[in-house]
């Protein structure tokens, strides 16, 4: 049904541009007024340095997955137990998140 | 992305019970109702659609809320209902009815919660109200499990409610007296009567009763309440 995923148009560059466009709306959300931020795939999401805030990571995760399934029809849980268990989260940064959403779309075609 | 124009509910637990009758109840207030339970329903209606899902099942609830999320574009009303019980002396209770009972009741209430909320905060708007029992404030012997699943229910409400306040979502709680369902049929007489002779109000408790608090719990005009346990027969 719904979790299948669209291999091809799921390429490394759309993940990337889906990662910073969930990153950028809880930026927004969090200070409307602010000037944008660069981001970039090193851009750090948690920890020190961090762009956003404990709420502003909850935001920019659900806009990620929700972007995920509204454009490619892909339905899954970033905030896994692996994930959040792992000693280098993948929430550290854009392109750790980028990597992690393509890790989990590959499982999903696979299972 | 289309947009119901009316307001959308989802009902767990919704074949039959409590949950068939809040979810007629819902469509007779203009709400397109979603309803789900593990087997398939034996009613139909105008408005309603049945899904058959385990609310345990990690996997099934997010499908389900994509479908909604696509089919329907909003989530208003999440009434959490699915519950399950057994009645025991609790060195009588099989682990596996332990494992069920957390399951159904807590697991996947808080499955339920948690998908609704991503789907809610998009229009920052949404009600949600779990089922809690007064088998917890009045701590009903031989219902330790079902009492402590939806203690369990009653902490996460609480703190879940300060969780999503900002995303305009309220999560209370209505903790319904004995009510004749399926669920408590092998409850003997004399141990139903013992409980209400408990209650301020003494008597069984009506599907009525329970939307009564529901009505007011998902007005828009609640949008101060959130976190609180209603329970009825004026246990407190
Ligand atoms: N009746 C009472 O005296 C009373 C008192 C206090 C609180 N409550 C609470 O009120 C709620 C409803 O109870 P009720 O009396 O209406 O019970 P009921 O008549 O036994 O109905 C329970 C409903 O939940 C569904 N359900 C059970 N396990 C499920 C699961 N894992 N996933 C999805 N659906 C599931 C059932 O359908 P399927 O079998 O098809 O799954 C059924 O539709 C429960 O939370 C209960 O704890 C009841």
């Amino acid at each position: 049904m719904t979790d299948q995923v669209d291999n091809n148009s799921l390429d490394r560059a759309a993940v990337i541009e889906i990662v910073v466009a969930g990153v950028r709306e809880a930026l927004v959300l969090a200070s409307p007024e602010a000037e944008t931020t660069e981001l970039t795939e090193e851009t750090r999401l948690i920890g020190a340095g961090a762009v956003l805030d404990s709420l502003g990571l909850v935001t920019a995760v659900l806009e990620i997955e929700q972007r995920l399934a509204d454009e490619h029809d892909l339905v899954v849980v970033l905030a896994d137990e692996r994930a959040m268990s792992q000693k280098h989260s993948p929430f550290r940064s854009v392109g750790a998140l980028t990597d992690y959403v393509l890790r989990l779309a590959a499982e999903n075609t696979h299972a | 992305m289309p947009e119901a124009a009316v307001p959308v509910a989802l009902v767990t637990g919704a074949r039959k019970g409590i949950g068939r009758y809040l979810a007629e109840h819902l469509l007779a207030r203009g709400y397109q109702v979603e309803g789900c339970s593990r087997g398939p329903a034996d009613w139909e209606a105008e408005g309603y659609r049945h899904h058959e899902l385990d609310v345990a099942d990690e996997g099934a609830v997010k499908a389900l809320f994509a479908e909604i999320q696509k089919r329907q574009g909003r989530l208003d009303v999440l009434v959490n209902n699915a519950g399950v019980a057994s009645m025991n002396h609790v060195l009588l209770t099989p682990d596996a009815t332990a494992a069920r009972l957390l399951g159904t009741n807590f697991h996947g209430t808080f499955l339920m919660c948690r998908e609704a909320a991503k789907v809610m905060r998009r229009r920052k708007y949404g009600r949600i109200v779990n089922v809690s029992t007064i088998a917890v404030p009045m701590q009903l012997e031989g219902e330790s499990l079902y009492a402590a699943s939806k203690g369990a229910v009653e902490t996460f409400t609480r703190v879940f409610a300060r969780e999503v306040a900002d995303f305009g979502i309220t999560c209370n709680i209505v903790g319904p007296t004995p009510i004749e369902t399926d669920l408590i049929r092998n409850v003997p007489k004399d141990k139903i009567d013992g409980i209400l002779q408990r209650l301020a109000i003494k008597r069984l408790g009506r599907f009525e009763d329970v939307a009564n608090v529901i009505d007011f719990f998902v007005r828009p005009e609640s949008d101060y309440v959130t976190g609180q346990v209603i329970y009825l027969g004026g246990v407190s």
